[in-house]
């Protein structure tokens, strides 16, 4: 609790034990004097009311007459009007005040905490630079660190800004970032990016980037902006808060005055003046539209965050909304549903053992930079003792042919093949092939492909169990695409597009959708920027995709990972749920309340349940949707 | 046009949004949103707009509405 939060709760608790001691005190100790039995109370509803009377003054001279304070100040005047008037009763009168202080304090200090809460959820903002000057280390402000520096992590420290290692060992955890919890293990060479948590070892790093650049001051924008994009159902809550609370007043003022009228002018009959007053006084306390006011933001808000501790960032409140309705995800396939690098998937027909092959063919290669080199000496996995090679003539858009251990070794596609005159054994399965042969035999050939991710099959399947149309685009050529689709299970793939037959696909996907159905599109490259846009909702992998992408997308999955696109539809759903269980639950029991007021069936008691429990138990309800984790 | 984040101290939610709807009511605001859960405002100010003098304006409109709320800048 802070200092304002303290001194309310002394003066609630104050107010209390004086109210209670006034009460349980023996009329004849006040001789009978009326004007002695009301002073306790007296000293108790100014301790306990006097800001509140203070603020409906001061906003009735600024010309802001219905808001809570004053109907506060004005229900529990009249309260103690009533006292006055009946049997020197003024319990009710202040508790009306204490219970809305009480109610107040807890706002205060629940909206705090959850604020709190969730920002430290989201708290990777590093406060330093640690760099080396003059053999000592010094920290510095990230903002002045220039591209190019070279800083140092030690363990326990945040990254502050996006580098490579250059000296150091290390495991890092990316949890704050990614929501994957296995740590990092960096060596000199690795590319880390701010806000990942240094867990082992010193590491060196020369920073790429600017602090402003770096992904962390990315990301904090992005959560900074997110909960300022407010949905409809925040629109609507703060729309029906600014002509709820008059209507209340008006309501409460034709209740005082038109009922006893009526009895008496038309009926007949006694106008029961205090009666009615009393349940208008009931309606003003029922009517704070404080917890409505505050749930629904809060819900978003507790969403946002707990989502983003799973690695999954979503913009704004407006686009948890629309996840929520979300009937088609379109996906993009390289990067999305595959990893988007060449891996050596399979070894064929080979007369040698594969791994002799792949060791052969890895060192032919070795001298070349090409993406297929580099995918097979990843495969081979060990060192390559270069000084095996010689002897090694590169041919252009074919392959390579090189003196391996004296042997004569041609890696290279079915162009190079024949050119050697060496008949090849061709493929059934999909992808690049790197034809080898050896002392002018064929050898076998090697399966390179862009590798389905590991969660990919079961993302896929997950969104169908949902109810979720799956679509896949691609630039590929349709052979490739087709098969793809067929090991993920989806039915419906469009291939061979250009970047702009991409916004078409969706474009139609779009005009497909019926009601309130929302169109998803998830892609990871540069060209897939302007889709993003296009889409209901854009969801773009992070990790790997570029800073367009990730700008042009409302909803970004920091760890690349397919499964998380239903992750984030799931969390959605449940805060939508949350978010209608609190309108539906606040606005109810308001409403019946009310009812139940007019009819003269309510107390002060339950008017007070309805204002500040209400209250409770919204932001309680709200507080839900931070716990996402296993949605 | 230039858009600033500003922190700011308010009570209740209901408070966040008549400041917020005092802020984009004053002249040389384009646009202005209140964030209640991270207690901020984000401004944006129309061309050639002072900010400063443009920003005084605003914590007075705010103070019509919530005479609690704070804007630091």
């Amino acid at each position: 609790m802070n200092e304002e939060q303290k001194k309310m709760a002394v003066r609630i608790a104050v107010t209390a034990v004086i109210t209670i001691a006034a009460s349980v005190v023996p009329d004849s100790v006040y001789g009978g004097s009326r004007l002695l039995h009301l002073i306790p109370y007296l000293i108790a509803y100014i301790i306990i009311a006097h800001d509140v009377f203070y603020e409906a003054l001061h906003n009735i001279m600024r010309g802001q007459v219905f808001d809570e304070k004053f109907l506060m100040a004005f229900a529990s005047l009249g309260a103690f009007g009533l006292g006055v008037m009946k049997d020197a009763e003024y319990t009710e009168a202040i508790a009306v005040v204490l219970f809305y202080q009480v109610g107040e304090l807890f706002e205060d200090y629940a909206v705090d905490k959850s604020r709190r809460n969730i920002s430290e959820l989201m708290d990777i903002r590093p406060d330093y630079a640690n760099i080396e000057r003059g053999g000592k280390i010094v920290k510095v402000n990230p903002d002045d660190v220039a591209v190019g520096t070279t800083i140092i992590v030690q363990p326990g420290e945040k990254i502050p800004i996006d580098g490579v290692v250059l000296d150091g060992n290390s495991s890092l955890n990316t949890v704050a970032l990614t929501g994957e919890s296995l740590p990092r293990d960096v060596a000199a060479g690795s590319e880390v990016i701010s806000g990942c948590i240094n867990m082992t070892g010193v590491l060196k790093i020369k920073t790429t980037k600017e602090f402003g650049e770096s992904t962390v001051t990315k990301i904090l924008e992005l959560v900074e902006d997110a909960s300022s994009r407010k949905s409809e159902s925040e629109h609507f809550i703060s729309k029906f808060a600014r002509y709820y609370t008059p209507i209340v007043c008006f309501s409460a003022l034709a209740l005082a005055v038109i009922p006893p009228l009526v009895r008496m002018g038309i009926m007949g009959l006694a106008p029961e003046w205090s009666n009615w007053f009393y349940r208008a006084l009931i309606f003003l306390v029922i009517s704070c539209p404080c917890a409505l006011v505050l749930c629904v933001p809060l819900t978003f808000f507790a969403g946002i965050g707990g989502a983003g501790r799973q690695g999954i960032l979503i913009k704004g409140s407006n686009f948890m909304e629309t996840l929520a309705n979300a009937r088609y995800v379109i996906m993009d396939k390289t990067g999305t549903l595959t990893k988007g690098v060449f891996e050596v998937t399979g070894v064929h027909h080979s007369k040698i053992s594969n791994e002799k092959l792949l060791e052969y063919a890895a060192l032919a290669e070795s001298a070349s930079s090409h993406p297929i080199s580099k995918s097979l000496q990843k495969a081979h996995g060990r060192e390559l003792d270069r000084s095996r090679v010689t002897d090694v003539q590169e041919k252009s858009g074919r392959g390579v042919i090189a003196k391996v251990d004296g042997h004569t070794v041609a890696a290279g596609n079915d162009k190079l093949m024949s050119e050697l005159g060496i008949a090849c054994i061709p493929c059934h399965q999909v992808g690049t092939l790197v034809h080898m042969a050896i002392d002018g035999e064929y050898a076998g050939h090697i399966l390179i492909s862009d590798v389905v991710k590991d969660t990919s099959r079961e993302a896929v399947k997950e969104m169908q169990d949902n109810g979720i149309d799956c679509v896949m685009l691609t630039g590929d050529g349709r052979k490739t695409a087709e098969d793809t689709a067929k090991r993920l299970g989806i039915t419906k793939v469009f291939s061979e597009l250009l970047p702009e037959d991409k916004v078409a696909k969706v474009e139609e996907v779009i005009k497909f959708r019926r009601g309130k159905e929302k169109v998803l599109f998830v892609g990871d490259g540069i060209n897939d920027a302007p889709v993003l846009s296009v889409a209901d909702v854009g969801v773009a992998m992070g990790a790997m995709g570029s800073d367009a992408a990730i700008e042009a997308a409302d909803v970004v999955l920091m760890d690349d990972d397919p499964l998380k696109i239903d992750k984030a539809i799931r969390i959605s759903k449940k805060c939508m749920t949350i978010v209608k269980e609190n309108i539906v639950f606040a606005i109810g029991i308001k409403v019946i309340c009310l009812v139940l007021g007019a009819l003269g069936l309510a107390n002060i008691w339950l008017a007070i349940f309805a204002d500040t429990g209400v209250l409770i138990l919204a932001v309680l309800n709200a507080m839900r949707a931070l716990f996402v984790a296993n949605v | 046009m230039k858009t600033k984040r500003y922190k700011i101290d308010v009570d209740c939610a209901v408070c966040a949004d008549k400041m917020e709807q005092a802020a984009k009511h004053t002249p040389g605001v384009d646009e202005a949103v209140v964030n209640f859960m991270l207690l901020n405002m984000k401004v944006k100010f129309s061309d050639g707009a002072d900010t400063q003098e443009v920003m005084n304006k605003v914590l007075e409109n705010c103070h019509k509405v919530d005479e609690d709320c704070k804007i630091y800048f």
